[in-house]
């Protein structure tokens, strides 16, 4: 299932200011780190390569997964995976209806789906619960679990750890790291913080 | 032989599409035909909706009807007859002949002689067909038959009568003016304890007939049409009447009220002494209603005051001429006539004449509990009649011309 | 982007400009003589001779200036001194509650309980007699029906600021206004004048559509100008209004020069508005650089306090009116209270309600409910093209709120007419979106575009189509916003008069159209039962849009702490 994530020559212009080139490749089961400044357009790459790029910039470059060619494909489509800052659980439905959301339609089996990633982040239980009676670190957890459900291709990390304190931080980004390994997927993480691509173990781009 | 053939054929062809026009419009003479065509039909009777107590008849009368007849009845609540009277005239000069929005309309004086003149009205004297208009005994009672002196012809059933009467709180007020010079005198003594409707509404505009009428040197000008007349001659009197009389009026004449309910409200707050009204029974029926003190009495003029018919007619493109005419008749029938004398209910005055009844309908208007304001007949005297309809108009442009946006 | 999608701005245009641009020019050709249908085929002037010839035109003509301009102007001042001085107080809360219910009533029901409430044998003056201050009779004080349209400005300003404060609470996210005012008060300034000379030049223009909305609607507003206006001679617009029912057939083509003098009227009330507030903008460039630190601060502040405090007043004690008025059997002047009460006018009023409550529903629901469509899909479509809504689209939206409804929609019946469509249920209700589905979008826009767009995006990530991210993830976000866009909606509908007198010929009746006739006349015990019915619809959509998210929110807490 996974393959090689690969940015050919991406460039991305705000009017006719550059804001950032990039040609690289990701290998299934490494994270890539982008790191910069704020506003050098770090964001901007990921909505890019997820596909809502904001109008008001301009791409140049290919994006390739498993070698399909993902330009022009709507991002409902690309099967890469986005995890932001904010855990990002929809707060009108239940711990459980979160991930059911990112189970694929036809899955066959989806709620035992959902039954088996609970237990795996050790949030059995907790189904039935609203997300905003949850703790920091059970919150991501079962926002990095909903989007492995949906079973990505590829998975992009927009700074998911700066908002954690330091005690969970540690706990949580070794978790995120293990599971991406564990599934061989390629992982684009964008951080301001040396330690987390300390962290993440792959190669390091600077902006 | 061929000329005779076409000829013989466009003949054939013209009566018989004559003969579906008239098939078309029901005939009263037929009545059981007339009944069974308007079951189920839906009357839009196109009535003034500015006082509950008449709506609130006007939606008994539509049940009754429905009751017994099936035709349902949609009461249109009309500020201005004219309302109605434009939609037709509309209608027929867009060429709606059949279908149109009005069916039956409360209507007299100025609004019917404008209808009549321009052919808006149901013709072949279907009033006078009606099984309940023998009630009204029409050959002894003349003012069924003439609409602001203009002959009815049969286009309009009448419905009820009218005379101005003047009501004051016995209470609050002592003396009451019983001429118009004297009316001039005693709201000068008075500033501010009275005031007659806005024009061009009915009441107002009759308050200035009656004025008109006592005021005038020679009155036999206002029997006809206005254009024949020296307007500006025989309308004097009445423009400086109402020169001295305004800035003695309720607010100094600076807004006017806009309807006689809306006088009856100012008497019952004591905010004017003496008002008028164009129903005899209008103030035993707010006293029953509790809206007037139980002191309110009411008088007519020493020369008599302005008495009317009023009546309902058909539009001659009306849609449901069946259901209308079964509404019509019924609104003559001695039973709605007696419930609508009733003070309790409206008050209005019947049309019929109630001593030819038989015993059943006369003793329903004979135990009529009139009210103790209402004047007896006898009191109320012999009414003044209507000028000519054409007068309506000119006095009210005349009086827009001098006291709107003073 | 599907081409159905493009349609949708387009579609948009033509529900709100189209009907204006037809009814106007159906107003234009008539008003110069020319309409064959009522055999008039030529060009001329006559209708303006006749209408210059006219008594009380001119008188009408300002009144009718005069209460756009003014109510505009009080209303715009109450509501930024009320801002400047209380926002972010404890009393501005309790304030803005008292206030904002009265956005759902209806301005007629609102009109009429003024109207009960200052008439000289009104619930205030027989309070003053109950404390000794008056006579038996009523006070010879001209209150309602004044010649220069006073009562009728109170009755529209009553309305007009919870409109405006609104208007500017929404706005006021966009402009950091807590930045701007420590920034001030650090300089020296007091916080009503820190206000004004910070915030309020920058939140102008940011409701300068919805004032001059206000200045055009109060133009040409009839039916509070027939409750409590002037009535000889009555306003402009109630003038052109008569004139289009007149008898006389020739009066359509006066009628027709009239809307459009209507027309030049509101035209002239916007244009001086947009002069002064460039004259007011140099002004103020002077004082804002004068270095005054605020000696008027606490001045300025009761006034804006007063204001509104008189508007919560106002609208409390009319409701009492017609509380008091709907339980009342007998209550003349100068009893303060009516004894006995009694339920009967109820029990007697309420069966004929029912058909106009009927015909009120089905054109608000249908109406809202084409309006509600119409404008997520627009908003969405403005979302997914990345481009939001340009001011050409905003002016767009307020052209059938700037326009005088006198005037086009007399022009639409009349293409009604030419045209041979009957007046009926369908076509007044299609003549509501076009009031209604403005401000659905002013009370949906903000809420929708300040959604975080990450939530989207994410179920996107997930692999889930836009369509069902649209339904699953940001309609269910909104609950609340869209709940109260159609309360909104649907209080608009109800409110309507002119829309449901003209297009329906006077056959449709809903509970505006009644109560408006009973204004002249009708009793005050039944006015009093109609006024109170024409509010419980609006009231409770209210209720609903509020009560609503609370039920099916109630496990969910953060949608509950932000909305």
């Amino acid at each position: 299932m996974a393959g090689p994530l690969v940015l050919e020559q991406v460039r991305l212009t705000l009017g006719d200011h550059t804001l950032l080139t990039i040609d690289a490749t990701v290998a299934p089961g490494e994270v890539l780190t982008v790191m910069g400044p704020s506003g050098s357009g770090k964001s901007s790459l990921l909505a890019f390569i997820a596909g809502f790029l904001d109008p008001a910039f301009a791409a140049e470059g290919r994006i390739l997964l498993e070698g399909v060619d993902l330009t022009g494909l709507p991002a409902e489509r690309r099967r890469i995976g986005l995890l932001f800052q904010d855990p990002m659980l929809f707060p009108h439905l239940s711990v459980a209806g979160n991930l059911l959301f990112g189970v694929p339609r036809d899955a066959p089996d989806r709620r035992a789906r959902v039954a088996v990633a609970l237990a795996q982040a050790g949030l059995e239980g907790l189904g039935t619960r609203d997300p905003a009676t949850l703790s920091g670190g059970q919150k991501a957890r079962v926002a990095l679990m909903r989007l492995l459900l949906s079973e990505p291709c590829a998975v992009l990390l927009d700074e998911p750890f700066s908002k954690l304190d330091a005690a969970l931080k540690g706990e949580v980004r070794s978790y995120v790291f293990d599971r991406l390994k564990e599934r061989g997927l390629p992982g684009l993480l964008v951080t301001h913080d040396e330690a987390d691509a300390r962290a993440a173990g792959g190669p390091i781009v600077r902006i | 032989m061929r000329l005779a053939t076409t000829l013989l054929a466009a003949f054939t062809a013209a009566s018989l599409a004559i003969g579906a026009a008239c098939a078309a419009d029901p005939d009263p003479k037929a009545w059981d035909a007339v009944t069974a065509t308007a079951k189920g039909q839906t009357v839009y009777f196109n009535a003034w909706g500015g006082d509950t107590g008449i709506n609130d008849y006007i939606a008994w009368a539509g049940g009754e009807v429905e009751k017994r007849y099936g035709v349902k009845v949609v009461h249109v609540k009309l500020t201005d007859t004219a309302d109605a009277v434009s939609r037709v005239l509309a209608e027929k000069t867009a060429g709606t002949n059949e279908g149109g929005s009005v069916d039956l309309i409360w209507i007299n004086g100025a609004n019917f002689a404008s209808m009549k003149g321009k052919g808006l009205l149901l013709g072949n004297a279907w009033a006078e067909a009606l099984p309940s208009f023998k009630g009204t005994d029409a050959d002894h009672n003349p003012s069924v038959r003439s609409d602001f002196t203009v002959p009815v012809e049969g286009q309009e059933t009448p419905w009820g009568k009218a005379q101005l009467v003047f009501a004051y709180d016995t209470e609050k007020t002592k003396d009451v003016p019983k001429s118009i010079p004297a009316l001039l005198a005693w709201a000068k003594a008075n500033p501010g304890r009275f005031t007659y409707p806005l024009p061009p509404d009915f009441t107002g505009v009759t308050f200035l007939k009656q004025a008109l009428l006592e005021l005038a040197a020679d009155k036999a000008p206002l029997n006809g049409p206005v254009d024949k007349a020296d307007f500006a001659k025989v309308t004097a009197p009445l423009w400086a009447f109402l020169d001295e009389l305004h800035p003695a009026l309720w607010h100094q004449g600076k807004t006017f009220p806009a309807n006689y309910p809306d006088m009856r409200h100012l008497l019952a707050d004591n905010e004017v002494g003496v008002t008028f009204a164009f129903n005899p029974s209008d103030a035993s029926a707010g006293i029953a209603k509790g809206e007037l003190p139980k002191t309110v009495r009411t008088y007519v003029l020493d020369k008599g005051t302005i008495g009317n018919v009023h009546f309902v007619a058909v539009p001659f493109n009306a849609k449901a001429k069946a259901g209308a005419m079964v509404l019509a008749n019924f609104l003559l029938s001695p039973e709605a006539q007696a419930r609508k004398a009733d003070p309790k209910v409206w008050g209005d005055p019947s049309v019929l004449a109630v001593g030819n009844l038989a015993a059943e309908d006369k003793a329903r208007f004979d135990a009529l509990e009139l009210g103790i304001a209402t004047l007896k007949p006898a009191e109320l005297g012999a009414p003044v009649p209507e000028p000519h309809p054409s007068w309506v108009d000119a006095l009210v442009k005349e009086w827009q011309k001098r006291y709107a946006g003073t | 982007m599907s081409p159905w999608a493009r349609l949708i701005p387009v579609f948009a245009v033509t529900t709100l400009a189209g009907p204006v641009i037809v009814g106007l020019l159906f107003v234009l050709l008539p008003a110069f003589g020319y309409l064959p249908a009522l055999g008039g085929r030529s060009v001329t002037l006559d209708p303006w001779r006749q209408l210059l010839a006219e008594p009380g035109v001119w008188r009408g003509a300002v009144v009718s200036l005069a209460a756009g301009m003014v109510t505009g102007a009080v209303s715009l001042a109450i509501t930024g001194l009320f801002l400047a001085g209380f926002h972010g107080g404890r009393a501005f809360e309790a304030m803005r509650r008292l206030v904002s219910p009265l956005l759902a009533v209806p301005h007629a029901a609102a009109a009429l309980g003024l109207s009960l409430l200052i008439a000289p044998s009104g619930l205030f003056f027989r309070a003053m007699a109950a404390f000794g201050l008056g006579s038996d009779r009523p006070p010879d004080l001209l209150t309602v029906h004044d010649p220069w349209g006073l009562a009728m400005m109170a009755g529209l300003i009553v309305k007009e600021v919870p409109f405006l404060m609104l208007m500017s609470i929404a706005a006021l996210p966009q402009i950091e206004a807590p930045i701007r005012l420590a920034v001030a008060r650090t300089l020296g300034y007091r916080p009503v004048t820190a206000w004004l000379k910070t915030v309020a030049p920058v939140l102008y223009p940011l409701i300068r559509l919805p004032v001059l909305a206000v200045i055009a609607y109060s133009s040409s507003v009839v039916d509070v100008a027939v409750i409590l206006g002037p009535t000889n001679p009555p306003p402009l617009s109630v003038a052109v209004l008569r004139w289009q029912s007149d008898p006389d057939l020739s009066a359509r083509f006066l009628a027709a020069a009239g809307a459009l003098l209507q027309l030049g009227i509101t035209a002239l009330a916007l244009g001086l508005w947009l002069l002064a507030e460039r004259l007011v903008a140099n002004l103020s460039k002077q004082w804002m650089e004068s270095g005054d630190r605020g000696r008027h601060d606490l001045w300025l502040r009761s006034v804006g306090g007063f204001g509104i405090a008189l508007i919560a007043m106002s609208a409390i004690f009319s409701f009492l009116c017609l509380a008091l008025w709907s339980l009342a059997s007998s209550w003349r002047y100068p009893e303060p209270w009516p004894n006995p009460l009694t339920v009967s006018n109820w029990f007697q009023v309420l069966p004929s309600t029912i058909e106009p409550l009927i015909s009120t529903l089905q054109i608000g629901a249908v109406s809202t409910a084409l309006s509600f469509a119409i404008v997520v899909a627009a908003l969405e479509h403005e979302l997914r093209a990345g481009r939001p809504a340009g001011a050409w689209a905003m002016r767009l939206l307020y052209l059938p709120l700037v326009v005088p409804p006198v005037a086009f929609l007399f022009g639409l019946a009349v293409a009604a007419e030419v045209l041979g469509v009957t007046p009926s249920l369908l076509l007044v209700t299609l003549g509501h979106i076009m009031f209604v589905l403005p401000y659905v979008y002013l009370s949906l826009s903000e809420p929708y575009r300040r959604l975080d767009p990450r939530w989207s995006q994410i179920a996107l990530t997930l692999g889930v189509a836009p369509w069902r991210a649209f339904l699953a993830v940001r309609l269910p976000l909104l609950l609340a916003p869209c709940l109260t866009a159609i309360a909104v909606g649907f209080a608009v509908s109800v409110g309507q008069y002119l829309v449901t007198q003209l297009l329906g010929a006077g056959r449709v009746a809903t509970l505006t159209t009644e109560a408006v006739a009973l204004a002249s006349g009708g009793e005050r015990r039944v006015i009093g039962v109609w006024a109170l019915v024409q509010t419980v619809l609006p009231a409770v959509a209210f209720g609903l849009a509020i009560g609503i998210p609370r039920l099916v929110w109630r496990n969910r807490r953060a949608m509950l702490d932000t909305h």
